[in-house]
């Protein structure tokens, strides 16, 4: 993928494999009295019910999972689904129960803890969702504190972090405290402070979603201009859908601990996995998700001008109401991979199936 | 709302049965009663006779010598008291009024002192806070009390910031470790209601008597409030911003360095203005251990009954009571504001440098001018003698003397002393038992066993008369506060206006160091059993018409508008909506009254009491430990039973009412 390439150049070493940047299989997080315990014992197959009829809480349950380099995963689900507590269990803010997490490799449950606080103070960045500000700290204190963590001298950290605050727009504002900005601006410090370190991974807890919406649209284009730039990998969290399509290379669905599907945001429109996944899409106007790649027949050729295979079917729409060919062709990279059913691409766009 | 029935069925099934238990106890102790007047009851159902009680007190003195000679813990305290605790006392007291001790400073003039202050003043809450620190300073000199305020605040400077360290480390322990937080929660409840004269003998047995000892005493006093604060205080700090410093690589150190502690800060600063307001009220008392000071001479001023300088005494004591208090406070709210760039160095600490630089003014200026650094004894203005005669002749008015002579006998004829002898013609056993189904219905089983093993415990130390007498004190008094107290915070509640008023009034006196509120008593009643009651009852009065008032206000506003769309009466809207909701928060109103009332009555035997307190004084002039402590202990129990009951009870009600 195009992102791929931006974020291995921008990051100049990069592994020959594409091995994934996190890797996760079969991880649970139970809450509760003696989860271990509880999670040997437990037979398989028990649901999400069962478990807590057994005073327990399964935040996270069986997730296998892959995050590539400079893939932008955004998890989702309805709150209480276990997102947050599926990038917790990422960033080793919680012990998981069964299961293995590997970043870039490396068993992060094996980690001491100074190994871990070495991760974290060099290729870990986390934005949440209240911001998590230090009140007593100003805006240039708070952005340089990871900075300050890992034992930076003063000179070095101030120039850093008054680069970041510029990168997220706060220039001049480096000497407010955090009460002393708006929510838009608070988390824009959030950001700052994530990316004072230069991480290779960024997790996002729903960092929009405190924002009214005029201020959550702006800060998401900000947020996509940064990603432009710096090309990291990572894992956002959001209840909002629209907010997973603007953004995702790829969306997990999430209910009761469990990934009910994790796929592109085509797939997911065109294909869902299970029930729950299509009453979650039966909203979304298809049109703007779908591109015309994933419609093309390779079967089929067509005939006269082509259509671009990353344009959505919403941005083809005169096209597709005006012409009146069987089959479109369609390209990509300049070679035509097959051809769109003129008439299937209607149905996507006037919302019927 | 099944949920919500079925669950207010199953708490009222075990309830009902504990009623029953408790009125099954009353009868019981009312039949025992009943036979005692009619003289069938054989005496060792009356008292406990002589023989079966143990000699508690003979067993925790052989404890205490083991633990102070044998153990050596005395030595140890000795070296403490007479090292660096008397270094510290002697650096501030030299400092403060020039006590001409190692290590010699010279004493700092009171102007530089005054007006330091109203620089911190001003920079904390501008003008206002500027006039009332700057103004304490100079009424305390003029009024010629520099030298005695100073010996209490060379120990409050002391014991305020060791008891601030001690505290907050237990704190930080407590709420790293649950097994500290497990071992400290008992003692803290038991040192939270232990007269303080139970401090004092301890403190002068390790610690010597004089400034070493009050500042020990001073300090174990004030720390529990700081654990509470900071266990607190740590314990609500955002889970994101904990995150947050974890993903920024935080080691733990750093955590509790840069993360925790700054997060808590507010908490921790109430903390620290508890710890700063009880130091002064516990180094005032410490007068009672030979402590000199403000305590000391109000002590020998309404010993002797000098009315005017105990006044004005008392007038200091609250000034700085209440200047610590608002200073802290503001302290408190006062948040970091940022300078806009390129603000000179000069700007950005102009209030460090108007403050050194009015230090150093008034320094210098006493070098020159004498009357600047030290004001003699003919130069003040004190007024005692006119202010005596003039309180004399107003006591002496026919109307006021034949109000207060009226109240006096009303009050000792007919309702104290038959209430105390009825309740002292109780038997033990039936006493205990009327307790027992009180905290039964109030708190339930767990407050009804705790009541039983704590008042036989009381009866077995061998003072039950004496604690009978207390506790009569101490209910009388709080009866008579809550028929005053209830119905000024009641008017008060109905208007926004009036409750902020009676909020802040209520506020101020909290304030006020204990031992003040002897002064009005004594001087409208003299040294009589009446002033005890009255001295309690004003004390006692304040957080009962403080969280009367706090509980109405806080009935949920769209309570009282469906009460007002019911078409309900005032009077209807307070008995069917607004008591209902606030009797759990009254309640703990109540609570801190009878707790206030235990710590006063103790307070009172200075005036002649025939109760626990009286006999604690009396330990204080020997080394009577073991004695000192059952008594003591004895307060403490028939407190925390009360405590436990009222406790349960509001919080139940709390959680029932949804609140």
């Amino acid at each position: 993928m195009v992102q791929d390439q931006i974020a291995k150049t921008w990051m100049g070493t990069f592994m020959a494999s594409d091995a994934p940047v996190i890797a996760c299989r079969n991880v649970w997080k139970i809450f509760g009295d003696d989860p271990t315990g509880y999670l040997k014992k437990m037979p398989s197959g028990h649901s999400y019910d069962d478990i807590r009829a057994d005073g327990y809480i399964a935040g996270v349950k069986d997730v296998s999972i892959e995050v590539g380099r400079g893939e932008m995963l955004v998890i989702m689900g309805l709150s209480g689904s276990g997102k947050s507590t599926l990038v917790r269990c990422f960033s080793r803010l919680h012990d998981i129960t069964g299961g293995t997490i590997e970043v870039e490799g490396q068993d992060i449950m094996a980690l001491s803890e100074k190994e871990l606080i070495d991760l974290r103070r060099n290729k870990m960045g986390m934005v949440f969702q209240s911001f998590g500000l230090l009140p007593h700290r100003t805006v240039l204190d708070n952005v340089a504190f990871p900075l300050e963590m890992r034992g930076q001298d003063k000179h070095a950290r101030r120039a850093r972090a008054l680069e970041v605050i510029k990168l997220v727009g706060l220039e001049g504002r480096e000497d407010y405290f955090p009460r002393e900005l708006s929510g838009g601006q608070q988390q824009r410090v959030g950001i700052a402070r994530s990316l004072a370190i230069e991480p290779d991974i960024w997790f996002l807890d729903e960092p929009f979603s405190a924002l009214d919406p005029l201020i959550r649209r702006e800060m998401q284009d900000e947020f996509l201009r940064l990603q432009e730039m710096l090309g990291k990998t990572i894992v956002f969290i959001t209840h909002d859908f629209d907010e997973a399509l603007r953004l995702a290379d790829r969306i997990a669905i999430m209910k009761d601990g469990a990934v009910e599907q994790c796929d592109t945001p085509d797939q997911i429109v065109m294909n869902p996995a299970t029930e729950y996944v299509r009453k979650f899409t039966e909203e979304i106007d298809k049109s703007r998700v779908v591109h015309a790649g994933i419609l093309v027949k390779p079967d089929q050729k067509g005939e006269g001008d082509p259509v671009p295979a990353g344009a959505t079917i919403h941005a083809l729409a005169s096209t597709l109401v005006s012409d009146t060919r069987e089959f479109i062709p369609v390209v990509d990279n300049d070679t035509v991979i097959g051809a769109i059913s003129r008439q299937e691409a209607l149905h996507v766009l006037v919302g019927s199936n | 709302m099944a949920v919500l029935s079925t669950n207010s069925a199953g708490s009222k099934a075990p309830q009902m049965s504990s009623n029953k238990v408790a009125t099954g106890l009353v009868c019981l102790a009312i039949v025992l009663t009943a036979l005692q007047y009619a003289g069938l009851l054989p005496a060792w159902l009356h008292r406990l006779p002589e023989s079966w009680i143990p000699p508690f007190a003979v067993w925790l003195d052989a404890a205490f010598n083991f633990v102070r000679t044998d153990l050596g813990l005395e030595k140890l305290t000795r070296w403490f008291a007479e090292g660096p605790l008397q270094f510290m006392l002697d650096t501030t007291a030299n400092l403060l009024y020039g006590k001409k001790r190692w290590p010699r400073f010279e004493q700092i003039p009171w102007s530089a002192i005054a007006a330091s202050a109203a620089v911190l003043g001003y920079y904390l809450g501008g003008w206002r806070l500027a006039v009332l620190a700057g103004g304490t300073f100079v009424w305390t000199a003029l009024i010629g009390q520099w030298k005695i305020a100073m010996e209490t605040m060379s120990v409050l400077l002391v014991a305020a910031p060791l008891a601030f360290c001690i505290g907050i480390s237990l704190g930080i322990a407590a709420w790293k470790y649950a097994w500290v937080d497990r071992a400290i929660k008992p003692i803290l409840s038991v040192l939270q209601t232990l007269p303080f004269f139970t401090y004092l003998l301890p403190a002068v047995i390790f610690f010597k008597v004089g400034p070493t000892a009050g500042a020990v005493a001073t300090i174990i006093y004030a720390i529990p409030p700081m654990i509470l604060m900071t266990t607190l205080g740590l314990k609500k700090v955002s889970p994101e911003v904990v995150e947050a410093g974890k993903m920024s690589g935080c080691s733990r150190w750093q955590m509790l360095r840069h993360v925790y502690v700054p997060a808590a800060r507010t908490e921790i600063l109430v903390g620290v203005n508890q710890v700063i307001m009880l130091c002064l009220a516990m180094v005032v008392l410490t007068a009672f251990i030979g402590m000199p000071g403000l305590g000391a001479k109000l002590l020998a001023m309404m010993g002797s009954f000098m009315l005017g300088r105990s006044f004005e005494i008392g007038v200091t004591i609250v000034l700085l009571a209440v200047t610590l208090d608002r200073l802290s406070k503001a302290w408190v709210v006062k948040l970091p504001e940022h300078f806009e760039k390129g603000t000179p160095w000069w700007k950005r600490h102009k209030y460090l440098l108007a403050g050194l630089g009015a230090f150093v003014f008034f320094t210098v200026l006493g070098q020159f001018v004498e009357w600047f650094a030290e004001i003699g004894r003919r130069q003040s203005l004190s007024q005692g003698k006119e202010i005596d005669t003039a309180i004399k002749t107003f006591l002496a008015f026919d109307i006021v003397q034949g109000t207060t002579e009226k109240i006096r006998y009303v009050l000792n004829v007919w309702v104290l002393n038959p209430f105390r002898d009825f309740l002292l013609s109780i038997p033990t056993i039936g006493f205990i038992l009327l307790v027992v189904a009180g905290a039964l219905a109030l708190g339930g089983r767990k407050s009804g066993i705790y009541a039983a093993v704590f008042f036989g415990l009381v009866a077995l130390t061998g003072w039950w008369d004496r604690s009978v007498i207390t506790l009569y004190s101490v209910i009388s008094a709080v009866i008579l506060a809550t028929l005053i107290g209830l119905p000024i915070g009641i008017a008060a509640a109905r208007s926004e206006k009036w409750s902020k008023r009676v909020l802040l009034i209520c506020d101020t006196a909290q304030t006020f160091p204990s031992f003040i509120y002897l002064i009005p008593a004594i001087m409208l009643f003299g040294i009589t059993a009446t002033s005890v009651v009255m001295s309690i009852l004003i004390f006692a009065m304040v957080p009962l018409v403080r969280y009367t008032v706090e509980g109405l206000r806080g009935v949920p506003p769209e309570m009282n508008e469906a009460a007002d769309m019911s078409g309900s009466t005032r009077m209807q809207k307070l008995w069917n909506v607004q008591l209902p909701l606030a009797l759990p928060t009254m309640a703990v109103g109540f609570n801190q009254a009878i707790m206030f009332a235990f710590f006063m009555v103790i307070i009172a035997a200075f005036i002649g009491t025939q109760d626990l307190g009286q006999e604690l004084q009396k330990t204080l002039a020997g080394t009577d430990l073991g004695k000192n402590f059952v008594l003591g202990i004895c307060v403490s129990l028939m407190a925390l039973t009360f405590d436990m009951a009222i406790m349960t009870w509001a919080e139940r009600k709390k959680r029932v009412l949804g609140l």
